[in-house]
């Protein structure tokens, strides 16, 4: 029932950008625990922060951006915060590993792809260049890749697009990191390719046990294919829940609102889909209240004024930050049953 | 950052190298009124003397009068004993002739041209572009010494073919900014309005690029300094008792061991106003890039 | 020299307009529209070589007087102008004559000196190769020069390190060549007393004596050349640093050097390699300066040699021939830019 030690633990973590306007505040203040071989949903506008989120993770950041010296990142009880640049690319593209949104352009248009795949087994594990070889041609074969012999001596601009990104996974699962972050690893992909490349990413997640942070700016991605989904807004977590909870449930209006915008099969044919008003704040002037209050049908004045804090829910992890949360239909499962989250 | 450099507008990157550019200017045009030495005397005296060296045993000389004689040489003489400072004064008129009025001929031809082409479009586009392409086929400094060499050198031939050289790049430039201003809203306003196609190059399309074409030109006038530079190094540009920067520099090459001076202080006044042209351009143009951006 | 200019021309003029050559339509005609193309682009080729070989041509039999005197020189024989009128012609109409030369300067006779005798064509290419040798010495030193500067710019963009390099970069574009050789004398040669100023010796003493001679006068074209190279790659590199593979490699774990040799430097040098053909052609104008500085027997010296003697068949096929030969080399990388660059194709694998 209790789990051991999470793999990832985040605790206040600040990211500021300088731009023109001033700092943006573009992750802020994010705490979150994930545990091994569990996969999160992190789900928010485009703009919220949930790139910038999983690059701090991987030590990504852009050249610029502040960090707070208060933010703690633990991977496997190892504090990525205080480690030098040399120590933590020892940990990622190994124990932990990044795909990324645009499949097309993360790979070296210049570089035969098979090449950019051994590329990271050999920077990693001391491995011979026969053994490497296999390895990629296996690693080819398991992201579903005909032909992989064929392909590795050929280059990116000769693939589609599904093929790339599926080139972009094998080179992250190449050293069978232990947490793999996908960010939007679908949205530049046909309708048709999107989901093949998530079943792939589930069936993979579920069968070696690797704890997985899935980004989308669309629940419906999330939806089944993660044990845990946290919503940002703003740069912060507006709501975290277990996956079935949450669709069933959600306490957050922007949580239903995201929902809502979600077409189903049962709409009529010309039914509205709901959009959300308004605008994703300006994150580098916050208001003092809470951030979604301008755009939140439920607002009412107290939201205008203070921030509501995360509220956890029953002790667990879970919860939500909202003065006034929508009405909670039924019992709140308890944590144990989250593992069975899923469908 | 980059708001309180446009709020201070043209800082001293520009000022400066404008002060510099003026004052060779005003020394050059009142060169013959400035307590300065004859470019052309020489001192048998004090030959390659060194910067400084005080010239009051020359005085005594028997042109009596010539209130032209220094009291000091302050850059030194070169090696007929001609006063350095006096002939860079005097020099300086040469490659400032060259420098400013050489790129009016290819501002003004150039972009007659280059509005025309990117204004009409079409067949007498492509008429210009491939006559500016043979006279690019030319290496620059090759047709400079055909030019001089089958005209003769004189500072009315320097200038005329010195501009020509500057032309298609004008008129490239010209017509690119014509390109895009053509497309512009206000130009088929302009056209609505019932203006004719003259009206509108006069009215619409030349008072806009004038700006990027004289920004230009400084740039232009740059290069052309250091061409004329190179020519009357070579020999090539005005002819020999004329005092220019490019032959001063050439006549104490021979000397560089002894006496560096000669050569090195032209070289170095040579560059401090390339330098200026450049900063000067340069300034201005990322003052006009920051206002556009922000619009 | 002209070509600089224009270089700098183009920074001036707006992104739209800027000679963007529009993605390929599609994977079909991708093979007629580049031989279409390459054929309007050698059928401009030939117009231009016509136009020079008229100019040239015209710049000689446009000069007053009786060109036979003109090339015969002062101090000449009757005996010696009837022959003159023989060997040119000059009793034919101005276009039979023009006919004439091109067809002998096509199959390789461009006259010979009334002055030293020797045949213009021969002495011509018998200087070549010093030319060529200074040429290519002097863009592996800008090369050496600028990839690291490049390099460093573009890692660092913006920081001190940056700065001060463009700085220097932009100082040294505001000092002509002549200065900058005479420059490279004062300093490794008469003060530091490193190298010989002046001393050509042939490949047949030895390829380090050979060499020596070349390091001033390839050095005082290097200074020169680098900063474009320079900026070139840096702009190029700062565009790469920004692409996601670059990201994609970081995120594999490679170190800085790593990421920016295997993975950044390659795409970033493309625009580089074709300006360094540019530049070779460029500097045939600038090797007429360093090679008399240097007294290195290369085709500049010798053309300056023919100008001051007032040499004029030489200098025309002096001049005909080193137009000739930067406007083929031009045309040249024009072409096989459009055919080899890769980006094209990327760019139609992106539309894909």
């Amino acid at each position: 029932m209790k789990h051991p030690a999470p793999i990832l633990t985040i605790d206040h973590l600040f990211v500021r950008l300088p731009a023109r306007q001033g700092m943006v505040r573009a992750v802020d203040g994010i705490s979150l625990k994930l545990m091994p071989g569990k996969a999160l949903g992190l789900v928010g506008e485009s703009g919220c922060g949930k790139s910038m989120l999983g690059r701090a993770i991987m030590g990504l950041l852009p050249k610029h951006a502040h960090v707070s010296e208060h933010s703690e990142i633990f991977f496997r009880n190892r504090a990525l915060h205080r480690m030098t640049g040399k120590q933590v690319r020892k940990i990622i593209g190994k124990e932990m590993a990044m795909i990324f949104q645009n499949p097309m352009s993360s790979l070296n248009p210049v570089m035969k792809i098979g090449r950019q795949i051994t590329e990271s087994l050999n920077h990693h594990l001391a491995i011979k260049k026969k053994d490497a070889r296999d390895r990629v041609v296996q690693l080819l074969r398991a992201v579903g890749i005909g032909a992989p012999t064929q392909r590795l001596g050929q280059y990116p601009h000769q693939l589609s697009g599904g093929l790339c990104q599926r080139v972009a996974i094998a080179i992250a699962l190449s050293c069978d990191p232990a947490l793999l972050i996908a960010d939007e690893p679908t949205t530049a992909l046909d309708v048709t390719v999107q989901a093949e490349i998530l079943d792939l990413l589930n069936a993979h997640q579920k069968k070696t046990q690797m704890a997985m942070i899935l980004i989308s700016h669309d629940l419906s991605v999330v939806a089944g294919r993660t044990d845990e989904t946290a919503v940002m807004y703003a740069g912060q977590i507006v709501e975290h829940a277990p996956t079935a909870v949450l669709f069933q449930n959600a306490r957050m209006p922007y949580t239903r609102a995201l929902l809502d915008a979600i077409p189903r099969l049962s709409d009529t044919a010309h039914a509205d889909l709901k959009s959300i008003a308004g605008n994703p704040p300006d994150l580098v002037d916050t208001a003092p209240g809470c951030r979604f209050s301008p755009r939140c049908p439920a607002a009412r004045t107290k939201c205008k004024t203070k921030a509501p804090p995360f509220t956890h829910i029953n002790g667990t992890r879970y919860g939500y930050a909202c003065w006034y949360p929508l009405e909670s239909h039924g019992a709140w499962p308890m944590p144990s049953c989250t593992a069975a989250g899923g469908q | 950052m980059s708001a309180d450099a446009t709020a201070r507008g043209l800082g001293p990157g520009f000022w400066l190298p404008a002060a510099w550019i003026v004052i060779v200017l005003a020394a050059a045009t009142t060169a013959g009124g400035l307590p300065i030495a004859n470019p052309d005397r020489i001192h048998w005296e004090a030959m390659a003397a060194p910067p400084g060296t005080a010239a009051n045993n020359v005085d005594s000389t028997e042109s009596g009068g010539d209130h032209s004689s220094p009291g000091t040489f302050w850059l030194g003489t070169d090696a007929m004993g001609r006063d350095i400072l006096s002939r860079l004064v005097y020099g300086a008129r040469v490659s400032l002739a060259v420098g400013l009025v050489a790129p009016l001929i290819g501002i003004f031809a150039g972009g007659f041209l280059g509005c025309i082409a990117g204004y009409y479009r079409g067949h007498i586009e492509s008429i210009v572009v491939a006559l500016m392409d043979i006279v690019l086929a030319f290496p620059g400094l090759i047709l400079l010494l055909a030019i001089s060499f089958y005209v003769g050198a004189n500072l009315t031939t320097l200038i005329l073919s010195l501009g020509l050289l500057t032309i298609p790049a004008f008129c490239r430039v010209a017509r690119g900014h014509t390109l895009v201003l053509a497309e512009q809203a206000f130009i088929d306003a302009a056209r609505l309005a019932g203006a004719g196609d003259m009206a509108i190059l006069f009215r619409e399309i030349i008072p806009n690029i004038i700006i990027p074409m004289a920004v230009y030109g400084l740039m232009v006038a740059a290069f052309l300094i250091m061409a004329e530079g190179a020519l009357s190094f070579l020999g090539l540009s005005v002819p020999a008792p004329t005092p220019s920067w490019g032959a001063m520099i050439a006549e104490g090459k021979e000397f560089l061991e002894a006496t560096p001076h000669i050569s090195l202080i032209p070289a170095g006044l040579m560059f401090v106003t390339v330098v200026s042209f450049n900063l000067a351009g340069d300034s201005i143009r990322s003052v006009v890039e920051r206002r556009e951006s922000q619009l | 020299m002209a070509r600089i200019l224009v270089k700098t021309a183009e920074r001036q003029i707006p992104g739209p307009a800027r000679g963007i050559r529009s993605p390929w339509p599609g994977r079909r005609n991708r093979m007629a529209l580049q031989l279409g193309w390459t054929a309007r682009k050698l059928g401009r080729l030939g117009i231009v070589l016509v136009a020079v070989s008229v100019l040239t041509f015209g710049m000689l039999n446009g000069l007053p007087g009786d060109v036979a005197y003109v090339v015969g020189g002062v101090e000449t024989t009757p005996e010696n102008i009837a022959r003159i009128r023989q060997d040119l012609g000059l009793d034919h109409s101005p276009v039979i004559r023009y006919l004439m030369w091109a067809g002998d300067a096509l199959s390789g006779d461009l006259g010979h000196s009334y002055l030293t005798g020797e045949p213009v064509m021969a002495s011509i290419l018998a200087r070549l190769p010093v030319t060529l040798e200074l040429l290519v010495i002097s863009q592996i030193l800008a090369l050496c020069m600028a990839i690291p500067t490049g390099v460093v710019c573009a890692c660092r963009c913006n920081s001190a390190a940056d700065r001060l390099i463009n700085g220097i970069g932009f100082a040294t574009l505001s000092i002509p060549s002549f200065i900058m050789a005479l420059l490279a004398i004062y300093l490794f040669s008469i003060r530091l007393h490193w190298l010989p100023a002046t001393g050509y010796m042939p490949l047949s003493a030895g390829l380090w004596k050979n060499l020596r001679a070349f390091v001033l006068p390839g050095f005082s074209i290097a200074l020169i050349e680098w900063v474009v190279l320079m900026r070139v790659l840096r702009s190029d590199m700062i565009t790469t640093l920004q692409q996601d593979y670059i990201l994609m490699a970081r995120a594999k774990g490679l170190p800085p050097w790593k990421v920016i040799l295997h993975h950044a430097f390659r795409p970033s040098s493309f625009t580089l390699l074709t300006i360094i053909g540019l530049q070779i052609g460029r500097h045939l104008g600038e090797t007429v300066i360093v090679e008399t500085l240097f007294a290195l027997p290369g085709i500049g010296r010798m053309l300056l040699k023919a100008i001051y003697n007032r040499d004029y068949l030489m200098v025309q096929g002096g001049i005909l021939l080193i137009t000739f030969g930067y406007v083929t080399i031009n045309a040249t990388i024009d072409i096989a830019y459009a055919i080899i660059d890769p980006r094209i194709r990327w760019r139609g694998a992106n539309v894909r």
